[in-house]
């Protein structure tokens, strides 16, 4: 039982076998990877792994904090941001071993010529907010001295 | 409106429409709807005997699904008119249901939900809050769970310990959104030793209440981790480990040692020493050996090698974890101590940073990375 994010990227990714842009497809290849898409997200719904998927789009704008009383500086898009996130699935699964297989199922979607895209995802785990409350845990973190 | 009643009678009710006949996953179902419509009607209106309503309106909803399904008319038809089965004894029922729930060919988190529901009687929305998934996730995955247990007979034994690992999981969860896991589980394995005399029953749920007792004075107000030495042992719950020190004592006396009667040993020198100073680290260490012995596991002696450093002093502590596999997670943040403690605060500070960012979640990371932070405050010339 633990989360992971699978990480879908615009750029920053390394090259996919299928290489070839989506509007370069036919759109009954464009069709036929929508649906792998939909199809994929209904089965992990229905294995009860599903818990979150969205897609960004590709623009947006750098934001800081801009001082005292003043708006915020924002700045960007940047051409050259080299790691450009698309979007992401996030899975809720018994094993790493599952989270791999489940990445490396999606990243079959059908591309151009219908053939699997092997689009390279990445596996992100999930940080669990709080600690298990075991001795396991509780010792290897009660480590600092009381005198400090 | 006692919604712990009506939880705790969940599992009676439920193999109570087995007994009558009625297949696992449909009386589940049936169960449950009566379970909502209590919520609903009960505090208008409280029924004198709990559980016979319960019973009378669970089994109706299951004979309305039933009549629904025309496929499976006939068949129910007959269960009608057939006299139930004779009476059998609600404890063991209650067991069965614990195994099935807990089957061998459920995966881990199937087996956890289908207990919360089937048998802890909560319902998929409460189950999905706490696990963070959607709630049709939560649902789904249950329903798959009761597929996958379909074929298995209601009278077919089972292992206690694969129960035992599941009531585990769900204690280990601690607790988020409404629902407090940690007291659920403690609940479902006090329920569970009162259907069956089994020293590591007994052994889990003295480990369970050892741990829970020290919850208040495990967390700083801000969320922190408060680690065991520094924690204010006047805010231990006294009576509840009181009584996790009894059923521990009884477990131990049958002389059939486990791997959960060992951990709730280690639990009980804890919770013995009135300060962090007077912590029996070489009994610890006695115990960590057992535990080792009884699982083999990579976790017991990382574990054994932070008791060996408080019991032999941090170079021995260092020893026995050289002899261990550095991968093991928190291997780092056990080396870190016991190199801040031999005195060598630059490595410890080092490996703190390193243990952050390796830590499995969110509260140790921030407070190993606290500990690296006060190491390097003091390197500080």
């Amino acid at each position: 039982m633990a989360k992971y994010l699978l990480l879908k990227h615009y750029r920053g990714a390394p090259a996919p076998v299928n290489d070839v842009p989506m509007d370069q497809w036919t759109p009954e290849e464009i069709s036929a990877h929508v649906r792998y898409m939909n199809d994929f997200a209904a089965r992990l719904e229905k294995s009860g792994e599903f818990v979150d998927s969205q897609a960004l789009t590709p623009e947006g704008s750098w934001v800081q904090y801009g001082g005292e009383g003043r708006p915020p500086v924002t700045d960007g898009p940047f051409a050259e941001t080299k790691d450009l996130i698309a979007g992401w699935m996030i899975i809720d699964v018994d094993s790493h071993e599952r989270a791999v297989e489940l990445a490396a199922e999606l990243s079959a979607a059908p591309g151009a010529g219908g053939r699997p895209i092997h689009e390279w995802l990445e596996v992100r785990p999930f940080m669990n907010p709080h600690a298990g409350v075991t001795d396991f845990a509780e010792h290897c973190t009660s480590t600092a001295p009381a005198q400090e | 409106m006692d919604e712990a009643l009506l939880r705790s009678l969940t599992p009676n009710v439920l193999t109570v429409l087995v007994r009558r006949g009625a297949d696992f996953a449909a009386a589940e179902d049936a169960v449950q709807e009566a379970l909502l419509e209590a919520v609903r009607v009960w505090p208008d209106d409280p029924p004198r005997d709990a559980k016979g309503w319960l019973v009378t309106v669970a089994w109706r909803k299951f004979l309305d699904q039933a009549r629904a399904d025309s496929a499976r008319r006939r068949r129910e038809d007959r269960l009608e008119e057939e006299p139930p089965p004779g009476p059998a004894s609600a404890v063991d029922d209650t067991l069965q249901l614990y195994f099935l729930c807990a089957h061998p060919s459920l995966t881990p988190s199937s087996a956890v939900a289908l207990t919360l529901r089937a048998v802890g009687g909560l319902t998929t929305r409460q189950i999905a809050q706490a696990y963070l998934v959607p709630e049709a996730t939560m649902a789904q995955r249950i329903s798959r769970a009761k597929r996958t247990v379909s074929g298995v007979r209601f009278e077919q034994p089972g292992d206690v310990a694969t129960v035992l690992r599941v009531l585990y999981l769900v204690f280990n969860e601690g607790y988020s959104g409404d629902v407090d896991l940690a007291a659920e589980a403690i609940r479902l394995t006090r329920q569970l030793a009162a259907a069956i005399d089994h020293p590591e029953v007994a052994g889990l749920l003295a480990l369970m209440l050892l741990h829970h007792a020290r919850r208040a004075a495990r967390t700083a107000p801000d969320g922190s981790l408060v680690p065991l030495a520094e924690q204010d042992r006047g805010r231990w719950d006294t009576a509840m480990i009181a009584e996790g020190v009894e059923i521990l004592q009884a477990a131990l006396a049958r002389d059939r040692l486990g791997e959960f009667q060992a951990q709730a040993a280690v639990a009980a020198l804890h919770a013995d020493a009135p300060r962090a100073e007077e912590t029996d680290w070489v009994q610890i260490v006695e115990w960590y050996d057992e535990l080792v012995r009884l699982t083999d596991s990579p976790v017991a002696r990382l574990n054994r090698a932070v008791a060996v450093g408080e019991a032999d002093g941090p170079r021995a502590g260092l020893a026995a974890l050289a002899e261990l596999d550095a991968a093991l997670p928190r291997h780092t943040a056990v080396a870190a101590h016991l190199h801040e403690r031999d005195g060598d605060l630059t490595t410890a500070a080092r490996l703190y940073a390193e243990a952050a960012r390796k830590a499995p979640n969110l509260a140790e990371r921030d407070h190993l990375t606290r500990q690296a932070a006060r190491l390097n405050t003091l390197l500080r010339p």
